[in-house]
């Protein structure tokens, strides 16, 4: 298995995101490892909730679609172990806190580290309560990747100092309708170079980027870009038959 | 404001491991800075005086103790006196800490309110602090919500606010607390999430409690003047917490009070369809808290439900999972049938029509006070009226109004 550090080598790196068990528990297997075969150099693979309310409306019916298929979090860990059979790309989850405290956080970072789960970004867990997770998963050497807002400020500092794995720095938050794009990015360079101040681990940047433009532009500002609602809506537009959709827009992002 | 009485309430939040500040990043800078404001005008003397200036001259605290004789005697037992919320403008307790908050969000420079509300009592008193104060408002309400409580839909937007329908998820309570919490994630600058229970990140729930404590406050003066001693026991509903937390507050060190919770036991504890998340929940992270939810075996938030718009919330307020935790408050189970007899009952006997949440504390009243000696006393908060609650009543009852 390739590790996260191994895939932030790389001059650029791509995090895809998909929904884990969108729109069916094999369906996301394939959609996983054509992602990984088209050159993706990170998944990260959403654990449905019940209330996602960090996600948009995109993201919240892939998770819906999941639901209706049946998945759980039993049931991710098998997905994990199948596709570990046909890549070795890094793989992380994106998960609210309560799924894995209802799972038991020892237990869950314990399958996280046979399964060959690198890391985890959990949306509501801030900086403040990070103590209720940082000794389990350590010790199994999963990295709770932090995430940073541009609205962080003085945060920046206690967020990154001991990070791992890479930052994920949330690019277009509120205050919506009064920032253009070159605003946005004169935000993030200056939140980057704060980052920088602190520490090495890399940063990617996600949050509303779709196009390969945008991507060639985070790419100039941090050390990588996510990209989550474009490649659920292919799976949105055409459950069955994605895989060639989601192979093709990889190598457009890659190109 | 009270001063803090358990020792655990400490300032990250915690009431012994429950509490906490379990909310994205992008709503961290802004929680910081509301956390810095409250602590700052909680004990300012000028913020004081204009809250208590608009409790009394705008709200019309302090709200009636009124020794509800008939029933008391029909039940024949404890002496029940009833604390008057219902009497407050615009109709529940909940105008207590929409005025706080508004109050403290001005002082902060804020423009715009957004708010939840489950029967739109919140919603309600929202709006119209938003009036008063010259701010915008927006309210998000669950879809379902927003149909069993038309008429409290159109007074808020009487008062000038926008409703927004959830019909994500349920579209009740839970789903609208989901939209205002991404609302204020995209619009942060100008805009301050007026909460309205005991529940979400702190200092939420320590700040709402503050801001309701007013009612036991109260409650404790007026009982020793009139009746010369302490009650024997409080009782409240619950669905978030917020009344309860103000009528239980400043009795928490009067070990002999028993604090008691009416939780919203829907079609009954034993079916799915209910809301008793002390009785039926374990411990979880939602809203911005660690709490007692009610969840699946995958740690998925349950559907609840109540006839109550106010009571069907998963969650509770982390403060109630502490008291329940170390024995100083008891929560019990209080069924659709149970409270709509409650509601006939006590619109009956003292010809007052109160909000069908209050009717859970009165239901359980009725079980209680026939047990219980004629010199003891129970303090029952009446959380609001009930008014919004007549048509939906005429309905679970199967009677067609014809306006």
């Amino acid at each position: 298995m390739t590790s996260l550090k191994e895939a932030f080598s790389k001059e650029k790196t791509f995090v895809a995101f998909t929904v884990a068990g969108d729109p069916n528990i094999d369906k996301s297997i394939e959609y996983t490892v054509a992602l990984a075969n088209a050159g993706a150099d990170v998944i990260e693979l959403g654990i449905p909730f019940s209330d996602p309310i960090a996600d948009g409306p995109v993201i919240q019916k892939a998770g819906l679609r999941a639901f209706d298929a049946g998945i759980d979090t039993d049931k991710i860990f098998d997905m994990v172990s199948r596709i570990r059979e046909q890549t070795d790309v890094p793989l992380v989850f994106l998960s609210y806190l309560n799924k894995l405290y209802d799972y038991g956080y020892e237990e869950f970072f314990t399958e996280c580290e046979n399964r060959g789960v690198s890391g985890v970004v959990i949306p509501d867990l801030p900086f403040e309560e990070r103590g209720e997770v940082d000794e389990q998963a350590t010790a199994h050497n999963v990295s709770i990747i932090p995430l940073v807002a541009p609205t962080s400020g003085d945060r920046v500092q206690k967020i990154v100092e001991d990070s791992t794995g890479f930052i994920y720095l949330v690019s277009s938050l509120g205050i919506t309708g009064v920032r253009d794009n070159n605003q946005m990015a004169g935000d993030l360079s200056e939140t980057v170079a704060k980052i920088r101040e602190y520490t090495d681990t890399p940063v990617a940047v996600g949050f509303g980027i779709h196009t390969p433009e945008q991507v060639t532009e985070m790419n100039r500002i941090a050390d990588g870009a996510i990209i989550g609602s474009g490649i659920v809506k292919l799976i949105e537009a055409d459950p069955d038959n994605a895989t060639d959709s989601i192979e093709e827009y990889v190598r457009n992002i890659k190109a | 404001m009270q001063e803090m009485k358990l020792e655990t309430n400490n300032k990250t939040g915690r009431f012994g491991d429950f509490g906490g500040q379990y909310i994205p990043e992008t709503l961290m800078s802004e929680i910081e800075r509301l956390t810095k404001a409250y602590n700052h005008y909680k004990d300012d003397p000028e913020f004081k005086s204009e809250l208590h200036d608009l409790l009394v001259n705008y709200a019309g605290r302090p709200s009636l103790l009124y020794h509800a004789k008939r029933m008391s005697d029909d039940l024949g037992g404890a002496q029940i006196y009833l604390k008057r919320e219902d009497l407050n403008h615009t109709g529940s307790h909940k105008i207590n800490n929409a005025l706080g908050q508004a109050l403290l969000a001005k002082k902060m420079g804020k423009t715009r309110l957004i708010a939840e509300t489950g029967a739109g009592q919140h919603g309600v008193a929202t709006a119209t602090v938003a009036a008063l104060l010259g701010m915008e408002c927006e309210v998000f309400m669950g879809k379902l919500d927003t149909e069993r409580q038309a008429l409290n839909v159109y007074r808020m937007e009487m008062l000038g606010a926008k409703v927004h329908p959830i019909s994500s998820g349920t579209g009740t309570l839970k789903d609208a607390v989901n939209a205002a919490l991404q609302e204020w994630t995209r619009r942060v600058d100008d805009t301050h999430y007026l909460i309205g229970s005991t529940m979400g990140p702190h200092p939420f729930p320590t700040m709402v409690r503050d801001f309701q404590s007013v009612i036991s406050k109260e409650i404790k003066e007026q009982i020793v003047k009139e009746a010369g001693k302490l009650p024997d026991a409080v009782v409240a509903c619950v669905g978030g917490g917020s009344n309860a937390m103000g009528a239980f507050y400043n009795f928490i060190d009067d070990k002999d009070v028993r604090l008691i919770g009416a939780e919203a036991a829907g079609k009954g504890l034993n079916t799915e369809q209910n809301a008793a998340t002390l009785e039926k929940g374990r411990p979880g992270v939602f809203h911005g808290m660690k709490s007692i939810f009610c969840q699946d075996d995958d740690g998925d938030i349950k559907e609840v439900y109540s006839i109550s718009a106010g009571l069907d919330y998963p969650g509770i307020g982390p403060e109630h999972a502490f008291l329940q935790d170390i024995k100083r408050a008891e929560y019990v189970g209080i069924t659709d049938d149970e409270a709509v007899k409650a509601f006939d009952y006590i619109a009956k006997e003292e010809g007052i029509v109160a909000a069908i949440e209050s009717c859970h504390a009165v239901a359980y009243v009725m079980k209680l006070a026939p047990k219980m000696k004629k010199d003891q006393i129970i303090v029952c908060n009446l959380s609001g009226r009930g008014d919004k609650d007549v048509a939906a009543i005429a309905r679970y009852k199967g009677v067609d109004l014809h306006d």
